[in-house]
């Protein structure tokens, strides 16, 4: 691995100052599975690193009756299994067990998940569909960005020189809330995302949808949300024929590309199939 | 791009490390400790050749950097023996013939190590989902998940 300085600061202001007067080149470590191998085999520019590890308070999970509120050194492991996210929050847990290995869910951070801003990130489509809020902290105070204006293209973020992500803020589901996510990929487990597929349902009392939010990953710049797909969704019921609606819509909001995972027809052809799909499993667990 | 000092607490004892802060954790426990029963197959995090336990948790070594693992517990698979007597699931990869080359093994040990202690009794879906991260060119895994479950269930070959 190429050669670089460490920094390991004990707080927010010491990182700040220490990214100030070294300037370009620093790179924030929180798990190191994608910053790492960015380094190691991408040839990512690197003259220093400044480790979070003695950071206090960067990681760990609160409910409140507002929300929650997680670290974004919180750790996938903690993420994907954490009760009340599984019971309530569900296309983040479903996204956080799905990342890279035991070993990788061992290290890997939702905070340098979001940050990494892939596309394809397990993490970002359930983090959009709940509508959750970056914390950032940085040189000139501490700021808020809704999650969907996070990111600005691939491996490209809106936060400024010297700012670090501190947390993520989710509001509270509504009482008969559910939320899905899931991925295709070609190999089962240790692959990236081809396409990925959230949904977040609200219904009342006799099933009609009074929320919908749809986020489609690795089918554009960035993940991105469905809006004609969700209004397409609220008013009605929810059922396969108005599910597969809104599914077709969603597919034409797309900007896909062709890769070695797949081309563009099969992933605007997979995210109508999995949109439908994941509205449906929304919809259940709004329902269970 | 100094040398860094750090203490290494790898396999129950303390090593002092004096080393480059761009050696990763299987570079330090490889190179500068001399336990090199951790491999290194990609480098990236794919293979799980270099799986390590940090405080009890099976990671990947070649994604961690050295310095950042002191004050932690790292298990090798040297350390797993314990009085001269091998761990049970040694034993029993023993037993059922699980291995070949050998190359990823001890990898494959200590996740299926992991794995045992956070889930004692594991179906056999949990047990490939468990050693996921950990590639086997020869064997074709079967005799793998045999011996973990052979741990798991208690049935001695």
């Amino acid at each position: 691995m190429r050669r670089f300085d460490y920094f390991r600061p004990s707080s927010l202001a010491e990182a700040s100052t220490i990214l100030r007067e070294h300037g370009e080149g620093g790179l924030l470590l929180a798990g190191g599975t994608d910053v790492l191998v960015q380094v190691k085999e991408a040839g990512r520019p690197v003259r220093y690193v400044v480790s979070l590890a003695d950071i206090e308070g960067l990681s760990g999970i609160t409910e409140h009756a507002s929300g929650l509120q997680i670290g974004a050194r919180t750790r996938m492991v903690e993420v994907g299994s954490h009760p009340s996210i599984q019971a309530r929050y569900s296309a983040l847990s479903d996204g956080a067990s799905l990342v890279g290995s035991v070993q990788t869910r061992h290290l890997a951070t939702i905070g340098g998940n979001v940050c990494n801003a892939a596309p394809s990130a397990d993490t970002s489509p359930g983090l959009a569909v709940l509508e959750a809020t970056a914390h950032a902290s940085g040189p000139s105070g501490e700021r808020t960005i809704p999650i969907i204006e996070l990111w600005t293209g691939p491996g490209r973020t809106s936060l400024e020189a010297g700012e670090v992500v501190t947390h993520f803020t989710l509001p509270a589901p509504g009482t008969r809330a559910g939320s899905h996510y899931q991925r295709h990929t070609p190999r089962k487990v240790m692959d990236i995302a081809a396409v990925g597929t959230a949904v977040y349902l609200e219904l009342d009392a006799s099933g009609t949808c009074t929320t919908a939010r749809i986020a489609l990953g690795a089918v554009a710049p960035t993940v991105i949300r469905a809006p004609r797909a969700e209004a397409a969704l609220v008013g009605g019921p929810v059922t396969e024929e108005t599910a597969a609606a809104a599914a077709a819509v969603a597919a034409t909001e797309a900007t896909p590309i062709s890769d070695q995972r797949a081309s563009a027809a099969f992933r605007t052809y997979l995210i109508e199939v999995m949109t439908r799909q994941s509205i449906l499993r929304a919809a259940e667990r709004a329902s269970a | 791009m100094a040398k860094i000092a750090y203490t290494l607490h790898v396999n129950g004892e303390d090593h002092e490390v004096y080393a480059e802060p761009n050696l990763t954790l299987l570079e330090v426990v490889r190179d500068e400790l001399r336990l090199t029963g951790a491999k290194e197959g990609c480098g990236t995090g794919d293979c799980g050749a270099c799986t390590m336990h940090l405080d009890g948790e099976n990671v990947t070594s070649c994604l961690v950097l050295g310095v950042e693992a002191q004050g932690r517990d790292v298990l090798t698979i040297e350390g797993l023996a314990q009085d001269g007597k091998l761990h049970p699931l040694q034993q029993a990869f023993i037993d059922h013939g699980a291995l070949q080359c050998g190359f990823c093994i001890p990898g494959m040990i200590l996740s299926g190590v992991a794995l045992l202690e956070r889930n004692p009794h594991p179906t056999r879906e949990e047990i490939r989902q468990g050693i996921a991260g950990n590639l086997c060119r020869c064997t074709g895994y079967t005799k793998i998940v045999d011996a973990i479950e052979a741990v798991a269930t208690g049935v001695a070959h």
